[in-house]
């Protein structure tokens, strides 16, 4: 039973990042457009994310509770010592709801839509930057439990050039699956041909960031091309998503929309198999290499057997509707019903 | 919401289906930062109470597993609902605004349940500071699960229902969109009064619970410093902590063993039974206490007048009281559910698991919390002002929307 949870948990944190991301992406997208040119992103971009971003924030809340009921250790020792970077990123996903609601639940349009307007594109940046950030956090063995002065035990465990590095390559690897997804959604060949520049862009400085998080871990002694190339899962991961990228391109250019997608959402998955794999079935590794493993530090086994058939369960009510509810708005966003 | 859906459906009178769609995007704007808060919760628990998330995860994290359920189930079908005007089966359309409401209800009785295992933790034996033989179903239904869950349930209708009842009064008050907002008032004031009628002895079972469970909450919600037979129930007053008395108090002998146990004569235990260290602040949580048992009494005499005036068809639509009294009643259900959670996490404290951990050990050791509370605070108010402030904007937009139905209903993406 414990597989079928480890399962789930790295289910949705990969749906996350795919669904999450390209949602946070959109917004990071229109963020650094110009001003001029924003409204027109926007109005892509609305399209595509606006009928089912509730959804997206239950895959972070479905790991989460994973978390806490199946690995309470793991958690609890997450939340000490990452506070902070915890509490900015809640704060970007609080912002960036409600700026969101304002966006498009408020029924009277003026002037302080450009005021929700800011506040969204700022916290679509920040969010993934933090996610980012706390993720490499978890892997980066900085962590110190034995610290005794506040800045090496709850600040310098997440801000230093490594995981400040992963943060900066989460937030282009979302801005590129956003791009690669709104490719889909141009209703326009003008619109077709600003999303792939735009996704060109981003791939160019995911790749950058790429590099800064190798450069920054060796200079943090994190054998990090050691994880990720020093075994088979590892490179044949990293192998198919270059092949799959350069596959992406070709299509891109000749015009293809929906397999790109599929395999944008297929980089993202390779990237975060490679990098978990390695650690499997450890979670957190803190300084001095004490790891936090998903099987020593599991809840008894009465409530992680009932936890996994609660997500069986679960799942076979909610996996139909959802894609079926994905499927409708596939279909309607394509058949211009849905009007913003 | 899906009974003017129905109502729509059943008699073609757009006005339910108005009422049905204005009422939606309420319910839409709640849904979005209900969603918000609730991400931040899952993570705060953690944020400020490591310890106790460590390890009462484990044990009462079955009721949130499930409450994540419910939660995905409402939002899809929410997503269904909102976009499914004049798109999808009239029947399917309608299904989807019903689950939206069940799964809700789900939602919240499966987080009470996780607050009331706390209130009566259950499921697993404490030996030397060890949780073993852990049972997540038992402590999902723990003695104090259902009467927390039917108390809060009914509250929830009872404040929604006021609320929106109370703003629709409002309106027709200012003769705006009369038969819009009249049909509207009439499904909220019926349910909210049913609620608020039942209210009362839902109350009376979850106090029962209380004094069985938790002595030192009930006798700081009663303010009862001192043991005594004949115990009496004391109204109001002001508790004096430091010499144990309560001035300014009406006191009925006898009343409040009668309530307990059914009995003028037995006696209740008071404060003065409960170790020092064990003891909660009585000042606060008589004040909640009064303040919560005040409002619902006034909720169910309006309730009682409303229903009154509906049997006798006395000509009340006419005379405008009736609404006046449930425009006063538009704050009442939250201050008073508001109030009645002051009662029960003041009332258990010094324990954050009653009788098995303090809330001081239970907090993050991390210096400078207090400045992630101003944030998480701050985030909170800054929500409430938001949706009150996109409530009434949607509400103000009613006469532009509604008000010549036929070309409007276009607009509800807009």
């Amino acid at each position: 039973m414990q597989y079928v949870i480890i399962t789930f948990l790295w289910l949705a944190i990969l749906l996350y990042l795919v669904l999450g991301g390209a949602d946070f992406g959109a917004g990071i997208i229109e963020l650094f457009t110009p001003t001029s040119m924003r409204s027109r992103t926007r109005k892509a971009a609305y399209q595509a994310i606006g009928p089912i971003w509730e959804a997206n924030h239950m895959w972070l809340i479905i790991a989460v509770v994973i978390l806490f009921v199946g690995f309470p250790v793991i958690y609890s020792t997450m939340s000490i010592y990452l506070h902070i970077p915890l509490v900015i990123m809640l704060l970007g996903i609080t912002a960036r709801g409600t700026a969101f609601v304002f966006r498009n639940y408020d029924a009277v349009q003026d002037n302080m839509q450009a005021v929700y307007n800011r506040i969204f594109l700022v916290s679509s940046f920040i969010t993934p930057l933090f996610l980012g950030i706390i993720a490499g956090s978890a892997v980066s063995g900085k962590i110190n439990p034995e610290a005794t002065d506040f800045l090496s035990a709850y600040v310098f465990c997440w801000l230093n050039w490594f995981c400040v590095a992963i943060g900066l390559f989460t937030v282009a690897l979302c801005s590129f699956l956003a791009s690669i997804y709104l490719i889909g959604e141009a209703q326009d060949e003008y619109d077709r041909k600003s999303f792939v520049r735009k996704a060109a862009v981003w791939n160019v400085v995911a790749v950058v960031c790429g590099a800064l998080v190798f450069i920054a871990a060796y200079f943090e002694n994190i054998p990090l091309i050691k994880w990720v190339l020093g075994q088979p899962i590892g490179l044949t991961a990293v192998i198919a998503a270059s092949i799959s990228l350069v596959v992406l391109w070709l299509l891109v250019i000749r015009g293809k929309a929906m397999v790109p997608r599929v395999l944008a959402g297929f980089q993202a998955t390779m990237i975060l198999l490679a990098i978990t794999y390695v650690h499997f079935p450890n979670f957190l590794i803190l300084q001095g290499g004490e790891r936090l493993s998903l099987f020593k530090h599991q809840a008894p086994d009465a409530t992680i057997n009932a936890l996994g058939w609660a997500l069986l369960i679960g799942s076979v009510f909610i996996l139909p509707a959802l894609v079926y509810l994905y499927y409708r708005f596939q279909k309607l966003s394509h058949d211009g019903e849905i009007e913003h | 919401m899906a009974v003017s859906h129905y109502k729509w459906l059943k008699t073609k009178n757009v006005a339910y289906q108005n009422v049905a769609k204005a009422w939606s995007k309420g319910v839409a704007i709640f849904f979005a930062t209900g969603a918000v808060s609730g991400t931040i919760l899952s993570f705060e628990l953690g944020l400020l109470w490591p310890k106790f998330m460590e390890h009462a995860g484990p044990i009462f994290g079955m009721p949130f597993s499930l409450e994540g359920t419910a939660f995905f189930i409402e939002a899809i079908a929410l997503g269904f609902f909102l976009y499914g005007w004049d798109r999808l089966n009239p029947r399917f359309h309608w299904f989807t605004g019903l689950v939206v409401g069940i799964s809700g209800l789900a939602s919240g009785i499966l987080v009470v349940a996780g607050n009331s295992w706390m209130n009566s933790p259950a499921g697993f034996d404490y030996v030397n500071g060890q949780y073993v033989n852990i049972d997540p179903i038992k402590a999902m239904f723990n003695k104090a699960w259902f009467s927390e869950a039917l108390h809060m349930t009914l509250a929830a209708f009872a404040a929604t229902g006021f609320a929106v009842a109370g703003v629709h009064a409002l309106m027709i008050l200012r003769k705006q969109n009369v038969q819009f907002h009249r049909s509207a008032f009439k499904i909220a004031a019926v349910f909210a009064c049913v609620a608020a009628i039942l209210q009362p002895f839902a109350g009376d079972i979850a106090a029962k619970s209380v004094a069985q469970r938790q002595p030192a909450k009930l006798a700081a919600m009663e303010a009862y410093f001192h043991t005594q037979p004949n115990s009496p129930l004391l109204i109001g007053g002001m508790p004096n902590e430091k010499e144990k008395k309560v001035d300014y108090a009406i006191e009925i002998p006898g009343m409040l063993s009668f309530l307990v146990y059914d009995n003028f004569h037995e006696t209740v235990k008071g404060m003065d039974q409960i170790p020092v260290e064990d003891q909660p602040p009585v000042a606060i949580t008589h004040y909640a206490f009064q303040i919560m048992v005040g409002l619902g009494m006034f909720m169910m005499l309006v309730a009682v007048l409303y229903f009154v005036a509906l049997w006798f068809k006395k000509n009340w639509q006419g005379s405008n009281w009736l609404y006046k009294l449930f425009v006063a009643a538009i704050p009442m259900g939250f201050i008073a559910v508001e109030a009645g959670w002051t009662v029960t996490e003041v009332g258990r404290q010094p324990w954050i698991i009653q009788g098995i951990m303090r809330t001081a050990d239970a907090v993050t050791p991390m210096p400078g919390i207090a400045y992630s509370f101003y944030i998480f605070t701050a985030i909170y108010i800054s929500l409430s002002i938001v949706v009150i402030f996109l409530l009434y904007r949607q509400i103000k937009v009613v006469p532009v929307v509604y008000d010549k139905p036929a070309p409007a209903l276009n607009l509800n993406n807009a």
